[in-house]
């Protein structure tokens, strides 16, 4: 039962991470592209980013309804980072959707768009920076110390900026990826290829500076992939998957290169989960909240299985119509044009 | 500032914030969806231009109370951790189904708002009737989570742990059903006016204009049944509330005597240290029938509980007063619409009733925010009614006076924002129609 729940949390926070994490990306894109991305991205993601948010909803709803312990500690000791996510979010949803609907387009625009490219840039920053933290082991285990001690020392370091800059990095390139097949025209295409590559160049040296990063603060991430066949696996599918996806680009192959970043996507983010697994926050000491120790009495967790299995039959029909319309509508409808 | 007082403040400020954004997303759907209806049944333009104009803003709205709504979700923990770690798991349910529904919410708009001609009209039209649904289903969930605060059920409370868990009856507390009642026809009341009062005041300035014209009828039509229900719903809510949270009952109406028979008391300046209400009238009786039915029935007044467990009377007793002034004030105008659309007619169109509407703009939504003072300030000092006190539920962290400054900050930039982009885009839309045209 236990399993089935954090199966659907994985599942949650990878589509949150694929889908919502793309439409921050697109903020990203905007900082590299400038002016030429704004109507091919707001077009984009208008339709279907606060579908996509809502998946970190379902994680948190999964977390503190399920998980309370693990909820209760991110927000005491994370406390921090996770209020700049917050606010990160109010902006980028508030700027977006005020530039996408004020029709009057004067200076105010400039504002809008400044404000939705930084928050889109700061909230995956700091979104990685709270999955360093849970990830580094140095949260503390009780409210002791001093204030650096307790609420800053286990997130203010150079492990987590670095998990930081690889999400931020991987949401940007997510989104360039998407916006490949977004692009209406030659330049646009060409302007969204370059920022994929130059942003998956950047990804690659980050993913790897993260594994450096781990070794220097004593965990030894490299060593716990390489002992966990699951996580083997999903390196070598992700590193097979680069010359394809590569390749792809050029091909302008709108559907295999989705596919592909997708399944690479995918497999980072299991290969993470596989080496994690059953910890859900790792604790300074190795007083680790695990999947067993910090879950909900029975009877909850039966209940939630329940809304979770009634949630997900009335949610994925509905959420494959929306992206059936808005994104895979798309080759017909610019045929009919 | 004290951590608590501080924590209470943001809570208070991102209530005060979202409750607004939420009320809207949840009524204007079907402002939205009506409009859109008549213009598949009547062909008439005007409707599809209201229909335009309606789901812009809901769009507008909807985005804002989506990231505010995840903003108190992540304060739940933020700011109060010690009463999540031990009501997560027993209310953790309504906010799945909550995410469910509004899960829901959000694909439909999707597809209202950007779908047009890229699905069929019935699916556009279905799509703008579930939002509505979704968006009232979600907000009764999230309203069923706070009843339990004020009506705790579901567990049983053994040495600081909570034991014996029972979901299902934490959610259908013995609160949720009067809360969700008169929050969900609130929504409607308080949506109603405002959105008639705003077209109301574009047709004293432009007469004769169809568009706002009709407008305003939709929205009163809902507007007016629904504050002509709401002292229905309030009454029913006052009988429970005596039942479930006395204290808060006598806090309402600063009784501070248990009184048999009670009288009601009007307006009036609680004095909490001599223990009476100062020019106050009160009606002898009323109380006594309000709350139990009968006219000469006990109330228990707040003499029956130990002052340390009080709640800021004279806060809960002027948030009550200005609840009811309000919904009297909406019930009159319901009245008065309901009294011309039979008989005299031509009053509808006459400026006294144009200005009307226009004062009564912000009056519903202050009635929610007053109500929602009363049944927050009426449950100090605890946050779990009788089970766990607020001030053992705050943060461990220092500072949190910070993060309030933050946010109060951040959301009064946005409240100004979002005014003056509605109007700008009313008058934008008022111009020139064809706008709303641009993005299909």
């Amino acid at each position: 039962m236990t399993e089935i729940i954090i199966l659907i949390l994985a599942i949650a926070v990878l589509l949150y991470v694929l889908l919502g994490g793309a439409d921050f990306g697109a903020g990203i894109v905007e900082l590299v592209t400038g002016k030429r991305g704004i109507d091919i991205i707001s077009k984009a993601i208008a339709p279907v980013w606060e579908a996509n948010h809502i998946w970190l909803i379902l994680a948190i709803v999964i977390l503190f309804n399920g998980f309370p312990t693990v909820f209760t500690v991110l927000t005491t000791y994370l406390h921090i980072p996770l209020f700049i996510v917050l606010l990160g979010i109010v902006f980028r949803g508030s700027a977006f959707t005020f530039r996408y609907y004020d029709t009057v387009k004067d200076n105010t625009h400039k504002y809008y768009t400044r404000f939705f490219r930084i928050s889109s840039l700061i909230t995956p920053f700091f979104l990685g920076v709270v999955l360093g933290a849970i990830i580094l082991g140095k949260i503390p285990s009780e409210v002791k110390g001093s204030f650096y001690e307790i609420f800053i020392y286990s997130w203010l370091n150079f492990f987590t900026f670095t998990t930081g800059a690889f999400v931020t990095l991987l949401f940007g390139w997510l989104a360039a990826i998407y916006l490949i097949g977004e692009a209406n025209d030659d330049e646009s295409y060409i302007t969204f290829s370059n920022t994929s590559r130059l942003f998956f160049i950047l990804l690659v040296i980050t993913g790897a500076a993260v594994f450096l990063m781990a070794d220097v603060y004593g965990l030894h991430l490299l060593r716990q992939f390489l002992e966990s066949p699951i996580a083997i696996a999903c390196v070598i599918i992700a590193t097979i998957i680069i010359p394809f996806l590569w390749r792809s680009i050029t091909q302008r192959n709108i559907f295999k290169l989705r596919l592909l970043a997708g399944i690479q996507t995918a497999a980072i983010i299991s290969g993470w989960f596989a080496v994690q697994f059953p910890v859900m926050i790792f604790i300074e000491g190795g007083h680790n909240l695990t999947v067993w120790n910090s879950q909900a009495p029975e009877k909850t967790m039966s209940m939630l299985l329940y809304a979770l299995i009634a949630g997900v039959l009335i949610i994925l029909p509905a959420f494959g119509y929306l992206f059936k319309v808005f994104k895979f509508g798309n080759e017909e409808k610019k045929l009919v044009e | 500032m004290e951590d608590l007082l501080a924590a209470r403040l943001q809570m208070t400020v991102s209530f005060v914030f979202h409750i607004v954004f939420a009320c809207i997303g949840m009524t204007m759907p079907w402002l939205m969806f009506l409009a859109e209806w008549k213009w598949i049944k009547t062909g008439q333009k005007v409707y599809l231009d209201l229909a335009k104009a309606w789901a812009r803003g809901v769009a507008i709205f909807f985005a804002v109370g989506a990231v505010s709504g995840t903003v108190l979700s992540f304060e739940l923990g933020l700011l109060w951790p010690n009463f999540m770690k031990h009501a997560g798991a027993i209310i953790g349910m309504p906010f799945s189904w909550e995410g469910t529904a509004f899960f829901l919410e959000a694909i439909a708009l999707g597809v209202f708002l950007y779908g047009r001609g890229r699905v069929s009209q019935r699916v556009h039209l279905l799509s703008g009737l579930v939002v509505g649904i979704a968006g009232v289903v979600s907000g009764i969930f999230v309203v069923a989570a706070n009843a339990w605060m004020n009506s705790p059920a579901g567990f049983d409370w053994v040495s600081g742990q909570a034991i014996n868990i029972d979901p299902f009856k934490a959610m259908f507390n013995k609160a949720w059903f009067h809360q969700a009642l008169h929050m969900t026809i609130a929504a409607f009341a308080s949506t109603c006016f405002a959105v008639a009062g705003v077209h109301a005041y574009m047709l004293l300035r432009y007469k004769n204009n169809e568009f706002h014209r009709k407008a305003v009828r939709i929205a009163l039509a809902f507007g007016a049944v629904s504050a002509i229900l709401q002292p229905l719903s309030g009454d029913y809510s006052a009988k429970r509330v005596a039942e479930l949270q006395p204290v808060k009952l006598a806090a309402m109406e600063s009784l501070f005597e248990t009184s048999k028979p009670a009288s009601l008391v009007i307006g009036g300046i609680p004095d909490v240290e001599e223990e009476k209400v100062r020019y106050g009238i009160h009606i002898p009786k009323v109380l006594s029938f309000l709350a139990h039915g009968d006219f000469n029935a006990e109330v228990q007044g707040l003499d029956k509980t130990p002052k340390e467990n009080w709640p800021p009377v004279a806060i809960v007793h002027y948030a009550f007063q200005i609840m009811v002034f309000m919904g009297v004030l909406m019930m009159g105008a319901g009245i008065l619409y309901l009294i011309f659309n039979f008989k005299w007619k031509g009053n509808l169109e006459k400026r006294w009733w144009l200005k009307t509407l226009v004062w009564l703009t912000p009056v519903g939504f202050i009635a929610v925010e007053a109500g929602w003072i009363v049944t927050e300030v009426g449950r100090q000092p605890w946050i779990i009614y009788g089970i766990m006190k607020t001030k053992d539920a705050v943060s461990p962290m220092p500072g949190l006076q910070f993060s309030l400054y933050t946010v109060t900050l951040i959301y009064l930039i946005l409240t100004f924002l979002v005014f003056w982009l509605m109007r700008r885009q009313i008058m934008v839309i008022h111009e020139n129609p064809q706008i709303l045209y641009d993005h299909d």
